[in-house]
Protein backbone atom coordinates (compact mmCIF):
# COMPACT_ATOMS: atom_id res chain seq x y z
CA UNK A 1 0.00 0.00 0.00
CA UNK A 2 1.29 3.64 -0.83
CA UNK A 3 2.37 4.90 2.19
CA UNK A 4 0.17 8.24 2.50
CA UNK A 5 -2.80 5.80 1.75
CA UNK A 6 -1.89 4.16 5.20
CA UNK A 7 -5.11 3.91 7.65
CA UNK A 8 -4.41 5.93 10.75
CA UNK A 9 -3.90 3.61 13.83
CA UNK A 10 -7.35 5.72 14.88
CA UNK A 11 -9.04 3.69 12.80
CA UNK A 12 -7.15 0.37 12.54
CA UNK A 13 -7.11 0.32 16.53
CA UNK A 14 -10.82 0.70 17.20
CA UNK A 15 -11.17 -1.97 14.31
CA UNK A 16 -9.04 -4.48 16.28
CA UNK A 17 -10.72 -3.05 19.63
CA UNK A 18 -14.16 -4.01 18.53
CA UNK A 19 -12.96 -7.56 16.81
CA UNK A 20 -11.27 -8.00 20.47
CA UNK A 21 -14.56 -6.93 22.16
CA UNK A 22 -16.95 -9.14 19.84
CA UNK A 23 -14.30 -12.51 20.70
CA UNK A 24 -13.93 -11.97 24.46
CA UNK A 25 -17.92 -11.99 24.76
CA UNK A 26 -19.81 -14.18 22.08
CA UNK A 27 -21.72 -15.58 23.78
CA UNK A 28 -24.81 -12.86 23.64
CA UNK A 29 -27.51 -15.30 24.00
CA UNK A 30 -26.50 -16.17 27.59
CA UNK A 31 -27.60 -12.92 29.19
CA UNK A 32 -31.23 -13.65 28.22
CA UNK A 33 -31.52 -17.13 30.83
CA UNK A 34 -28.18 -15.35 32.82
CA UNK A 35 -26.12 -18.59 31.84
CA UNK A 36 -22.30 -18.56 31.83
CA UNK A 37 -20.55 -20.41 28.92
CA UNK A 38 -18.96 -23.78 30.37
CA UNK A 39 -17.52 -24.84 27.33
CA UNK A 40 -13.57 -25.61 27.25
CA UNK A 41 -12.24 -22.11 25.69
CA UNK A 42 -12.68 -21.14 29.47
CA UNK A 43 -9.53 -22.61 30.46
CA UNK A 44 -7.77 -19.84 28.39
CA UNK A 45 -7.29 -16.19 29.61
CA UNK A 46 -8.14 -13.24 27.52
CA UNK A 47 -5.37 -11.14 27.06
CA UNK A 48 -7.00 -8.00 28.82
CA UNK A 49 -9.65 -7.58 31.68
CA UNK A 50 -12.99 -9.42 30.61
CA UNK A 51 -14.98 -10.98 34.23
CA UNK A 52 -15.53 -14.86 33.36
CA UNK A 53 -18.91 -14.57 35.65
CA UNK A 54 -19.86 -12.27 32.51
CA UNK A 55 -23.34 -13.94 30.30
CA UNK A 56 -21.45 -13.22 26.63
CA UNK A 57 -17.57 -14.35 28.02
CA UNK A 58 -16.35 -17.15 26.07
CA UNK A 59 -12.44 -16.71 27.95
CA UNK A 60 -11.62 -16.46 31.23
CA UNK A 61 -10.11 -13.36 32.69
CA UNK A 62 -6.35 -13.16 33.81
CA UNK A 63 -6.56 -11.53 37.07
CA UNK A 64 -9.77 -13.93 38.16
CA UNK A 65 -7.69 -17.06 37.06
CA UNK A 66 -4.56 -15.74 38.52
CA UNK A 67 -6.30 -15.47 42.14
CA UNK A 68 -7.98 -18.65 41.39
CA UNK A 69 -5.41 -20.77 41.02
CA UNK A 70 -3.01 -18.95 43.40
CA UNK A 71 -5.38 -19.29 46.22
CA UNK A 72 -6.77 -23.21 45.60
CA UNK A 73 -5.85 -26.17 47.68
CA UNK A 74 -3.97 -27.88 45.48
CA UNK A 75 -1.52 -24.93 43.36
CA UNK A 76 -0.23 -21.65 45.68
CA UNK A 77 1.63 -20.27 43.03
CA UNK A 78 0.11 -20.75 38.64
CA UNK A 79 2.65 -21.28 36.27
CA UNK A 80 -0.06 -21.23 33.78
CA UNK A 81 -0.77 -18.09 33.96
CA UNK A 82 2.21 -16.49 34.77
CA UNK A 83 3.32 -18.03 31.99
CA UNK A 84 -0.01 -16.32 29.78
CA UNK A 85 0.74 -13.10 31.38
CA UNK A 86 4.28 -13.32 30.10
CA UNK A 87 3.91 -14.19 27.01
CA UNK A 88 1.24 -11.68 26.43
CA UNK A 89 4.05 -8.84 28.02
CA UNK A 90 6.80 -9.79 25.96
CA UNK A 91 4.98 -9.75 23.14
CA UNK A 92 2.61 -6.37 23.32
CA UNK A 93 3.48 -5.12 26.30
CA UNK A 94 0.68 -2.58 26.94
CA UNK A 95 -0.46 -2.59 23.63
CA UNK A 96 -2.60 -5.57 25.28
CA UNK A 97 -4.59 -2.66 27.03
CA UNK A 98 -4.34 -0.20 24.16
CA UNK A 99 -5.99 -2.63 21.36
CA UNK A 100 -7.42 -5.60 22.92
CA UNK A 101 -8.52 -5.03 26.34
CA UNK A 102 -12.37 -4.73 26.41
CA UNK A 103 -12.76 -2.74 29.46
CA UNK A 104 -10.42 -0.31 27.70
CA UNK A 105 -12.75 0.21 24.96
CA UNK A 106 -15.67 0.97 27.04
CA UNK A 107 -14.09 3.51 29.12
CA UNK A 108 -12.99 5.13 26.55
CA UNK A 109 -16.54 4.79 24.95
CA UNK A 110 -17.59 6.34 28.35
CA UNK A 111 -14.99 9.20 27.77
CA UNK A 112 -16.53 10.49 25.01
CA UNK A 113 -19.46 11.95 27.10
CA UNK A 114 -19.02 15.77 26.63
CA UNK A 115 -17.59 17.08 30.23
CA UNK A 116 -14.54 19.08 31.43
CA UNK A 117 -11.61 16.64 30.63
CA UNK A 118 -9.15 16.77 33.84
CA UNK A 119 -5.32 15.47 34.20
CA UNK A 120 -4.57 12.96 36.37
CA UNK A 121 -2.54 13.88 39.64
CA UNK A 122 0.75 11.49 39.28
CA UNK A 123 0.55 9.95 42.43
CA UNK A 124 -2.76 8.17 41.21
CA UNK A 125 -0.45 6.31 38.84
CA UNK A 126 1.25 4.16 41.95
CA UNK A 127 -2.44 2.98 42.93
CA UNK A 128 -2.59 0.11 40.31
CA UNK A 129 0.69 -1.72 41.84
CA UNK A 130 -0.57 -1.21 45.83
CA UNK A 131 -3.81 -3.52 44.13
CA UNK A 132 -1.59 -5.62 42.16
CA UNK A 133 0.72 -6.67 45.15
CA UNK A 134 -1.58 -6.43 47.97
CA UNK A 135 -5.00 -7.48 46.36
CA UNK A 136 -4.31 -9.85 43.59
CA UNK A 137 -0.70 -11.41 44.48
CA UNK A 138 -1.12 -11.42 48.34
CA UNK A 139 -4.18 -11.68 49.99
CA UNK A 140 -5.89 -14.57 47.88
CA UNK A 141 -2.79 -16.38 49.19
CA UNK A 142 -2.36 -15.21 52.86
CA UNK A 143 -5.84 -15.25 53.65
CA UNK A 144 -7.28 -18.54 53.47
CA UNK A 145 -10.60 -20.79 55.11
CA UNK A 146 -10.35 -23.78 57.02
CA UNK A 147 -9.86 -25.83 53.92
CA UNK A 148 -7.40 -23.86 53.20
CA UNK A 149 -8.41 -21.80 49.97
CA UNK A 150 -7.81 -18.45 49.43
CA UNK A 151 -10.36 -15.54 48.00
CA UNK A 152 -9.94 -13.55 44.84
CA UNK A 153 -9.72 -9.78 46.90
CA UNK A 154 -9.12 -8.17 43.70
CA UNK A 155 -12.80 -9.83 42.61
CA UNK A 156 -14.63 -9.69 46.11
CA UNK A 157 -13.01 -6.16 46.70
CA UNK A 158 -12.77 -3.97 43.80
CA UNK A 159 -13.13 -5.22 40.45
CA UNK A 160 -15.69 -2.58 38.50
CA UNK A 161 -15.67 -4.94 35.45
CA UNK A 162 -16.76 -7.87 37.59
CA UNK A 163 -19.75 -5.57 38.86
CA UNK A 164 -20.82 -4.37 35.50
CA UNK A 165 -20.54 -7.06 33.61
CA UNK A 166 -21.27 -10.15 35.77
CA UNK A 167 -22.65 -8.71 38.79
CA UNK A 168 -25.52 -6.03 36.93
CA UNK A 169 -26.39 -8.86 34.26
CA UNK A 170 -26.84 -11.84 36.94
CA UNK A 171 -28.82 -10.03 39.19
CA UNK A 172 -31.40 -8.87 36.37
CA UNK A 173 -31.85 -12.21 35.69
CA UNK A 174 -31.87 -14.09 38.95
CA UNK A 175 -33.96 -13.24 41.78
CA UNK A 176 -32.40 -15.27 44.09
CA UNK A 177 -28.94 -13.62 43.53
CA UNK A 178 -31.01 -10.41 44.11
CA UNK A 179 -32.41 -11.55 47.46
CA UNK A 180 -28.52 -12.19 48.77
CA UNK A 181 -27.39 -8.60 47.93
CA UNK A 182 -25.57 -6.80 50.91
CA UNK A 183 -23.35 -4.16 52.36
CA UNK A 184 -20.37 -5.99 49.43
CA UNK A 185 -21.82 -5.78 46.93
CA UNK A 186 -22.99 -1.92 47.94
CA UNK A 187 -19.38 -1.27 47.78
CA UNK A 188 -18.57 -2.94 44.78
CA UNK A 189 -21.80 -0.69 43.20
CA UNK A 190 -19.79 2.54 44.79
CA UNK A 191 -16.40 1.44 43.15
CA UNK A 192 -18.14 1.16 39.98
CA UNK A 193 -20.06 4.06 39.74
CA UNK A 194 -16.79 5.93 40.82
CA UNK A 195 -15.17 4.72 38.20
CA UNK A 196 -17.34 5.00 35.67
CA UNK A 197 -17.92 8.49 36.49
CA UNK A 198 -13.85 8.65 36.92
CA UNK A 199 -13.77 7.75 33.11
CA UNK A 200 -15.92 10.65 31.85
CA UNK A 201 -13.71 13.11 33.82
CA UNK A 202 -9.70 11.12 33.44
CA UNK A 203 -9.22 9.51 30.09
CA UNK A 204 -8.70 5.57 31.23
CA UNK A 205 -9.58 6.18 34.54
CA UNK A 206 -9.20 2.83 36.07
CA UNK A 207 -6.67 1.71 33.80
CA UNK A 208 -4.32 4.36 35.24
CA UNK A 209 -5.27 4.22 38.17
CA UNK A 210 -6.37 1.22 39.77
CA UNK A 211 -5.85 -2.09 37.24
CA UNK A 212 -3.40 -4.68 37.84
CA UNK A 213 -3.67 -6.22 34.67
CA UNK A 214 -2.33 -2.62 33.01
CA UNK A 215 0.44 -2.72 36.42
CA UNK A 216 1.38 -6.22 34.89
CA UNK A 217 1.43 -5.05 31.18
CA UNK A 218 3.10 -2.03 32.17
CA UNK A 219 6.17 -3.22 33.49
CA UNK A 220 6.84 -5.08 29.97
CA UNK A 221 6.96 -2.35 27.87
CA UNK A 222 10.88 -1.38 28.45
CA UNK A 223 11.19 -4.75 26.50
CA UNK A 224 8.10 -5.74 24.84
CA UNK A 225 8.54 -6.69 20.56
CA UNK A 226 5.72 -4.45 19.41
CA UNK A 227 6.87 -0.92 20.68
CA UNK A 228 7.43 2.74 20.32
CA UNK A 229 10.47 4.39 18.27
CA UNK A 230 10.98 8.04 17.79
CA UNK A 231 13.33 8.45 15.10
CA UNK A 232 16.00 11.58 16.16
CA UNK A 233 16.57 12.11 12.34
CA UNK A 234 12.54 13.61 11.94
CA UNK A 235 11.17 14.93 15.17
CA UNK A 236 11.17 18.34 14.96
CA UNK A 237 10.21 18.94 18.74
CA UNK A 238 7.06 20.40 18.33
CA UNK A 239 5.41 18.81 20.90
CA UNK A 240 2.41 17.38 19.04
CA UNK A 241 2.61 14.28 20.53
CA UNK A 242 2.58 15.00 24.33
CA UNK A 243 -0.27 17.42 24.10
CA UNK A 244 -1.88 14.40 22.29
CA UNK A 245 -1.50 11.85 24.16
CA UNK A 246 -4.37 10.54 26.23
CA UNK A 247 -1.93 8.71 28.77
CA UNK A 248 -0.17 11.96 29.08
CA UNK A 249 3.09 10.36 28.35
CA UNK A 250 5.63 12.26 26.82
CA UNK A 251 6.89 9.96 24.16
CA UNK A 252 10.12 11.77 23.14
CA UNK A 253 11.27 11.49 26.27
CA UNK A 254 10.26 7.84 27.76
CA UNK A 255 8.96 5.93 24.78
CA UNK A 256 8.84 3.21 26.96
CA UNK A 257 6.79 4.71 29.31
CA UNK A 258 4.70 2.41 31.81
CA UNK A 259 1.86 4.03 31.20
CA UNK A 260 1.60 3.65 27.17
CA UNK A 261 -1.07 2.04 25.82
CA UNK A 262 0.47 1.78 21.81
CA UNK A 263 -2.88 3.54 21.24
CA UNK A 264 -0.61 5.26 18.40
CA UNK A 265 -2.44 8.60 19.03
CA UNK A 266 0.82 10.59 18.88
CA UNK A 267 2.36 8.99 15.37
CA UNK A 268 -0.92 9.83 14.18
CA UNK A 269 -0.77 13.66 14.86
CA UNK A 270 3.28 13.48 14.35
CA UNK A 271 3.30 16.31 11.34
CA UNK A 272 7.16 14.84 10.17
CA UNK A 273 6.32 10.94 10.81
CA UNK A 274 9.07 10.84 13.36
CA UNK A 275 7.16 8.15 15.53
CA UNK A 276 7.16 4.18 14.13
CA UNK A 277 5.14 1.82 16.15
CA UNK A 278 5.41 -2.19 15.47
CA UNK A 279 7.28 -4.94 15.93
CA UNK A 280 9.97 -4.22 14.05
CA UNK A 281 12.82 -1.55 14.63
CA UNK A 282 12.32 1.11 11.92
CA UNK A 283 14.67 4.07 12.87
CA UNK A 284 18.40 4.18 12.69
CA UNK A 285 18.68 6.82 15.91
CA UNK A 286 16.14 6.93 18.10
CA UNK A 287 14.98 9.47 21.16
CA UNK A 288 16.03 10.00 23.66
CA UNK A 289 19.49 10.61 22.66
CA UNK B 1 20.30 -7.19 25.10
CA UNK B 2 16.33 -6.91 24.36
CA UNK B 3 16.57 -9.68 22.09
CA UNK B 4 18.20 -11.74 24.64
CA UNK B 5 15.63 -10.49 27.37
CA UNK B 6 12.81 -11.00 25.18
CA UNK B 7 14.07 -14.52 23.88
CA UNK B 8 14.61 -15.74 27.39
CA UNK B 9 11.04 -14.03 28.61
CA UNK B 10 9.12 -16.43 25.94
CA UNK B 11 11.08 -19.58 26.84
CA UNK B 12 10.33 -19.25 30.24
CA UNK B 13 6.53 -18.63 29.23
CA UNK B 14 6.43 -21.52 27.46
CA UNK B 15 7.78 -23.47 29.83
CA UNK B 16 5.77 -21.97 32.41
CA UNK B 17 2.73 -22.48 30.38
CA UNK B 18 3.33 -26.37 29.08
CA UNK B 19 4.02 -27.14 33.18
CA UNK B 20 1.17 -25.29 34.82
CA UNK B 21 -1.10 -27.16 31.72
CA UNK B 22 0.33 -30.25 32.34
CA UNK B 23 0.11 -30.29 36.16
CA UNK B 24 -3.56 -28.84 36.15
CA UNK B 25 -3.91 -26.09 36.63
CA UNK B 26 -6.11 -24.93 33.40
CA UNK B 27 -8.55 -27.04 35.19
CA UNK B 28 -8.81 -25.20 38.36
CA UNK B 29 -8.96 -21.66 35.74
CA UNK B 30 -11.87 -23.71 33.91
CA UNK B 31 -14.00 -24.72 37.03
CA UNK B 32 -13.67 -21.35 38.17
CA UNK B 33 -14.64 -19.79 35.12
CA UNK B 34 -17.76 -21.89 34.03
CA UNK B 35 -19.58 -21.53 37.67
CA UNK B 36 -20.90 -17.94 38.52
CA UNK B 37 -18.04 -16.68 40.86
CA UNK B 38 -20.20 -14.82 43.92
CA UNK B 39 -16.58 -12.45 44.43
CA UNK B 40 -17.01 -11.18 41.01
CA UNK B 41 -20.70 -9.94 41.03
CA UNK B 42 -20.12 -8.90 44.62
CA UNK B 43 -21.90 -11.48 46.71
CA UNK B 44 -19.24 -13.49 48.00
S1 LIG C 1 2.68 7.89 23.90
FE1 LIG C 1 1.57 7.69 21.94
S2 LIG C 1 1.11 5.50 21.75
FE2 LIG C 1 1.65 5.91 23.91
S3 LIG C 1 -0.32 6.25 24.92
FE3 LIG C 1 0.50 8.28 24.33
S4 LIG C 1 -0.41 8.69 22.31
FE4 LIG C 1 -0.68 6.50 22.72
S1 LIG D 1 4.96 15.26 17.20
FE1 LIG D 1 6.65 14.33 16.09
S2 LIG D 1 8.01 16.02 15.56
FE2 LIG D 1 6.63 16.77 17.15
S3 LIG D 1 7.79 16.41 19.07
FE3 LIG D 1 6.47 14.61 18.76
S4 LIG D 1 7.80 13.16 17.66
FE4 LIG D 1 8.77 15.19 17.50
Amino acid sequence: MDKNMKLPFAIKRKLLQIIAFGCSNSHLLNFKGGKLYTGKWKQFCNPGLNCYSCPAAGFACPIGALQAVNGSRQFSFSFYVTGLLLAFGVLLGRAVCGWLCPFGLLQELIHKIPSPKRKLKKGFLYLKYVVLVVFVLILPVAVTDYMGMGKPAFCQYICPAGTLEGGLSLLLAHESLRKAVGGLFSLKMTILVLTLLGCVFFYRFFCRTLCPLGAIYGLFNKVSIFHLEVDSHKCVGCGNCKKTCGMEVDPVKTPDSAECIRCGACADTCPTGAIHLGFSAKCSKTLPL
Amino acid sequence: MKSKIRIAGLFTACAFIIYGFTRGEALVVLNKAVNICLECIGLG
